[in-house]
């Protein structure tokens, strides 16, 4: 029923920017466009250049409405237009950037080894060790959880992840794009988009456990 | 018998388990795992939340500049 409404509201704000409706286009906007420029930032590395291929998209998007058939969501159609874009520019201007290219870490555990008992002891090797555990968040009280500074801090890990983790964390987690179609967008493989998901994740997990411990 | 989940096994199968893509006889090896450990249950609820709080970040809204450009492109195409 969710998906069904979803998809009624979708073909509502269609017909509304169809009709030139500027505050669907100014929400639409204001949703996306962040998080366009920053994803065509990976691609191109400069500031204006990732501007005015976001800028490009909207035009695009607007200019392809009536061909637009609804096979993927909105969103997804406008983050195709601009990967493409993106993608277009970066090799005419000879950076090419594969996000299909596993860096070496990829094998690397995410969890401090540290943290586990070795491998060799007698009894429940390779599980936490007790003083090493995670522990509830449940007692943090909620404006700490919530405060800016939490938010700040994810942003930040965010923005230092290697670019193909920052491109699938963005699309996935603040986008809410499905996997599936995070593949078609980026040109990826299944298991390596969840494998770029997973570490960055795991890293935004590790910062926020490190900045909430403080608050026991 | 076979061989039980490690706690250092576990963690690095979190995203397949909560995106859902996980085989059913791993599936059901982790959720015995976690029904007996708190130390990944506790991790599996921090992924959770971090995967949540991550969904509430809010981009930056649009500086004057953006929205101006966005709308004149707007109202161009609207001329036609």
């Amino acid at each position: 029923m969710k998906a069904m409404d979803a998809k009624l509201d979708e073909v509502a704000l269609l017909n509304l920017l169809r009709q030139g409706d500027e505050m669907t286009f100014t929400q639409l906007v204001e949703q996306h466009h962040a998080s366009l420029v920053r994803l065509a930032r990976l691609f191109v590395h400069d500031d204006a250049v990732a501007e005015e291929l976001a800028q490009e998209t909207w035009l695009a998007v607007l200019q392809g409405l009536d061909h637009f058939e609804g096979r993927s969501s909105l969103k997804t159609w406008i983050f195709t237009i601009l990967t493409n874009k993106a993608k277009t520019r970066s090799q005419r201007e000879n950076r090419s950037f594969v996000f299909s290219d596993l860096d070496n870490s990829a094998a690397t555990p995410t969890v401090n080894s540290d943290r586990f008992k070795d491998s060799f002891a007698e009894r429940w090797a390779n599980h936490w060790r007790a003083d090493a555990e995670p522990a509830s968040w449940e007692s943090i009280p909620e404006e700490i959880i919530l405060a800016d500074e939490t938010f700040n801090l994810i942003r930040q890990t965010i923005d230092q992840l290697p670019e193909n983790q920052q491109a699938v964390i963005t699309l996935r987690d603040i986008e809410e794009i499905s996997s599936q179609e995070i593949c078609n967008i980026l040109g990826i493989s299944e298991t390596n988009q969840r494998v770029l998901l997973h570490r960055a994740r795991a890293r935004v997990r590790q910062t926020l456990e490190d900045y909430l411990q403080l608050e026991f | 018998m076979e061989e039980e989940m490690t706690c250092k096994e576990l963690v690095e199968l979190v995203t397949e388990y909560l995106e859902g893509t996980l085989p059913a006889d791993t599936r059901t090896k982790m959720e015995n795992h976690l029904s007996g450990c708190d130390g990944c249950t506790n991790y599996l609820e921090q992924m959770r939340q971090t995967i949540q709080l991550t969904g509430q970040l809010r981009e930056e809204s649009l500086t004057p500049q953006q929205r101006e450009d966005l709308l004149y492109l707007f109202s161009d195409w609207r001329k036609g």
